[in-house]
């Protein structure tokens, strides 16, 4: 059981990139950050950017987390911060993404940097799960205080 | 073209003298390498059909990059029927397609008007899909929109109809997400879709059941199939399609082979008159053509050493399907109308399904023995019985358990 009266924690939007079917790892996303004391709001697959931006605009979430396997999760990666960090209003919303973010499976440190340069707080490249949760912890730890 | 035999006939026909119809996923978009694969199908040592599975922008409808890919000789991941001349596809069927192989459409379109028009262009009779099946997991597409472009597809094809064409349209509503979702809704849907389609006119039509990870739960939810397919649907052709394990697949060679014959066999022993294979190399790449061949012949070998049983004991997966069909058929006369309306008030409501359109109120789980429950049913008219343990609700880590059971359990080397 949920209890409500508890102290909320911080509230994250989950969501798939434009070009990915793919739901099971948002899914897992989900069930582990539920279970982190989280309230998550899951968008799915195949997320246009501009949905991303309204769904961040109406639901002003405490973090924005992006999962893409399908290996296109760079270029639609970067074409979704842009539309998220175009909007001033968004300019200051944490954003990460993760997953298997190219073709090749190879960690690319370019990638990574262009990524952060668009404007992710962070990126984890293939699953780099415990630093993702060390970060979620902490953001945990700020919104309950 | 020699006359070709109506697909359901030929699956039915095959049913009756003992043999299990297999079929491969293949689809490729070169038009030599299709004509290969097609040939290689029909040649393979078993009772087949052929497949042309179209590629992903064909599926969504995106024209242009399909005809970027063919200009600048780029691979395609499936056969561009639509973006193709009718020419160069009528030549790749040329000699092939006859009275001893249909071929059918593969495709994963919510709205595929524009698949349905160029298969009907080229003769062919045979596609799958479905509103609820090719909308929920895949897509953001409304399930309003997908029910509506459904059912000027299904007319359209029911149109054929007529001087020895009989179109036929399978279901793959018995897939959805192809792991996680018990037994009693993937039946129920894979119904509701069968009578979807009658109720647009077609009269010869499959439906679905993908194997899940206990064989006698899979026995029961056959069993259950063939019974509310029989009730349901008077007048129609149908039969059943089995489709081997869609989860994480055995990374091993004799895994995966084994986990595909275990699937031949459930087949013949509940009552599926065709199966659709996974190959070995499903878990690494994208398979061969020889991979196909070698899959198809091994669930054929497997196939014939075994017969039909009794039903499986039991009717815990007919009693939730019926209770699901009965109160979706109770919303209206419109099977289309009834499905957006069960969504809506989630009494039908996938599990870990993502889509805007589904409630995502009901969660499952697996049990000790590979058993699909439910955890949580939410507004869905389950029986109290069979109404969930909220205590076995899955954890991300039980998630991931749940989803790399079966390629645990063949790559170890058991059953």
């Amino acid at each position: 059981m949920n209890l409500t009266y508890a102290i909320p924690g911080p509230s994250i939007l989950v969501t798939g990139t434009s070009s990915d079917s793919h739901t099971w790892n948002l899914v897992y996303l989900q069930l582990m950050l539920e279970e982190m004391g989280c309230r998550v709001h899951n968008l799915g697959a195949c997320v246009p950017p501009a949905l991303v931006a309204a769904e961040c605009l109406g639901d002003n979430p405490d973090l924005v987390v992006v999962s893409s396997v399908n290996g296109h999760g760079f270029h639609d990666g970067l074409r979704l911060i842009e539309e998220l960090r175009a909007r001033p209003e968004l300019a200051g919303t944490p954003v990460v993404i993760g997953g298997k973010l190219s073709t090749d499976g190879l960690r690319n440190v370019g990638l990574v940097r262009r990524l952060r340069a668009a404007g992710y707080d962070a990126v984890f490249e293939n699953g780099d799960l415990t630093r993702f949760r060390t970060l979620v912890g902490r953001l945990s730890a700020r919104v309950a205080s | 073209m020699t006359a070709a035999a109506p697909f359901g006939e030929f699956v039915t026909r095959a049913q009756s003298r003992g043999a299990l119809v297999v079929q491969p996923r293949m689809g490729f978009g070169d038009p030599a390498l299709m004509r290969e694969g097609l040939a290689a199908t029909k040649a393979a040592a078993a009772t087949t059909v052929g497949t042309l599975t179209l590629d992903s922008y064909t599926r969504v409808g995106d024209d242009e990059s399909v005809a970027r890919a063919l200009r600048e000789n780029a691979p395609l991941n499936g056969y561009p029927i639509v973006a193709l001349p009718r020419a160069t596809s009528l030549a790749v069927l040329d000699g092939l397609r006859d009275a001893t192989f249909p071929v059918q459409v593969r495709h994963g379109s919510p709205r595929p008007e524009h698949i349905f028009a160029a298969l009907i262009e080229l003769g062919l009779d045979a596609t799958e899909g479905g509103p609820v099946s090719y909308c929920l997991p895949y897509s953001r597409t409304p399930l309003r929109d997908a029910v509506a472009s459904w059912r000027r597809s299904c007319l359209m094809l029911a149109d054929t109809a007529g001087h020895g064409v009989v179109p036929h349209l399978e279901s793959f509503g018995g897939c959805m997400l192809g792991q996680l979702c018990p037994p009693g809704l993937l039946v129920a849907i894979s119904l509701l879709e069968g009578l979807f389609f009658a109720q647009h006119g077609l009269r010869s039509i499959s439906l679905s059941y993908a194997q899940q990870q206990n064989p006698g739960q899979d026995r029961q939810a056959l069993a259950a199939l063939r019974r509310l397919a029989a009730d349901l649907l008077p007048g129609v052709e149908w039969h059943i399609v089995l489709y081997a394990y869609m989860g994480v697949y055995p990374r091993t060679h004799g895994g995966a082979l084994r986990l595909l014959g275990a699937a031949a066999e459930l087949a013949v022993t509940a009552g599926a008159a065709r199966l659709i294979v996974k190959t070995a190399a499903e878990a690494h790449r994208i398979p061969t053509i020889a991979d196909n061949v070698e899959a198809l012949e091994l669930a054929a070998d497997r196939a014939a050493g075994v017969r039909r049983l009794p039903d499986q004991d039991g009717a815990e997966v007919y009693e939730e399907a019926l209770a699901l069909v009965e109160a979706v058929l109770s919303l209206d006369h419109d099977v289309g109308d009834a499905l957006i309306a069960a969504f809506a008030r989630g009494l039908l409501d996938v599990p870990f399904c993502l889509h805007p359109d589904n409630a995502g109120r009901s969660r499952s789980y697996v049990d000790d023995h590979g058993r699909l429950l439910w955890s949580d049913t939410g507004a869905m008219p389950i029986p109290a019985s069979r109404a969930g343990h909220p205590a076995r609700r899955l954890t991300a880590t039980g998630l991931l358990t749940a989803l790399s059971g079966m390629q645990h359990r063949y790559d170890e080397g058991a059953p």
